[in-house]
């Protein structure tokens, strides 16, 4: 179970207020934390515990959640203790914000750029924050589930006129 | 004798339409623009089994040197400027080959990131459809075309300021 995962415990000792939800599904354990924490958590994690690879950073968009819109997704990797960790952590819409990663893992560089392009979350303090995939004068971040599939300026698929 | 005179007493006649169109149909040098699958097929076309050689079509890596251009494959807007300074250094009279479901129209790529059509950039001359075409279709649209550029009238002439340049409407 995810409560005997050695992570998860030493998570829990350090951070206990900041520890939103622990779940473990097919042997994959997700922690979601506070966002105010998510450094801390993340640092403690690459010192401490050795999950020294970021293996992906990407964000999902829950649109019907009006309060916590985006969740940011950490997937970590101990080479060393041959672990895997899912880190979570929520990003509101109004406030579209989150302290980058890139000051934990390097890595984390160009897969922010990428979340920033297609959702629109800016990462404080990024050393290069430009759109990755997009051109430099697209509008709009288009992975958002409220932007139009065939773009803004197109009149949207509405099944076969015949 | 012969070697003063190879040729013997003959006269060609013919006319400056027939001479140029055939010249330009016999030398397409298409510029390679593989953006997708459809580039395998050109490949394909290119290479031994199919020969695009005999109809003196050579695939040129420079604009410079090109006068048609092979739209092969999905064209996103993130590539269309780039297709748009290539078609604008090749030299005229240059011709556009739509090759390929998603040049023509998009294909399946219906969505904000794929042009709907290289046709809203490019004066496209032929449209070859299929996903991807087979090499044979990529001949028979380069035959369309070959026959397009035999119906031109007055190209020549219009490009040393005599009259205006006729361009047939359909292949």
């Amino acid at each position: 179970m995810a409560e005997n995962n050695r992570a998860v415990q030493k998570l829990k000792e350090k951070f206990a207020a900041s520890i939103i939800d622990v779940v473990e599904f097919r042997g994959e354990v997700t922690v979601t934390v506070a966002k105010a924490a998510i450094i801390d958590i993340l640092l403690f994690l690459k010192h401490s515990l050795q999950f020294n690879q970021l293996t992906d950073l990407t964000a999902v968009d829950y649109l019907d959640k009006k309060e916590d819109r985006f969740m940011m997704v950490y997937q970590l990797l101990s080479i060393a203790n041959k672990d895997r960790l899912r880190i979570k952590t929520a990003v509101t819409e109004a406030d579209c914000s989150i302290p980058t990663a890139t000051q934990v893992w390097k890595t984390a560089n160009w897969l922010e750029r990428e979340v920033f392009d297609l959702f629109g979350i800016t990462f404080d303090k990024h050393p290069d924050q430009r759109r990755i995939l997009m051109s430099d004068d697209w509008v709009g971040h288009p992975l958002r589930k409220d932007y139009p599939l065939q773009g803004p300026d197109r009149e949207p698929y509405k099944g076969r006129l015949s | 004798m012969g070697v003063d005179n190879p040729l013997g007493e003959n006269v060609l006649t013919t006319s400056l339409d027939a001479l140029v169109n055939w010249s330009r149909k016999s030398s397409i040098w298409p510029m390679t623009f593989g953006l997708a699958c459809c580039a395998i097929e050109m490949m394909a076309a290119g290479a031994s089994h199919n020969d695009l050689d005999r109809f003196g079509i050579i695939f040129r890596a420079s604009p410079r040197q090109s006068d048609c251009i092979i739209i092969a494959g999905t064209v996103t807007k993130k590539m269309l400027p780039v297709i748009r300074t290539v078609y604008e250094q090749m030299p005229e009279p240059k011709w556009v080959i739509a090759m390929g479901a998603c040049a023509c129209s998009g294909g399946i790529f219906d969505t904000y990131s794929v042009v709907q059509g290289i046709d809203e950039a490019l004066p496209v001359d032929v449209y070859i459809p299929g996903c991807p075409p087979r090499p044979e279709a990529l001949l028979f649209g380069l035959m369309k075309l070959q026959d397009k550029i035999m119906k031109e009238r007055n190209s020549f002439g219009s490009s040393i300021g005599l009259g205006e340049r006729y361009i047939p409407e359909a292949a």
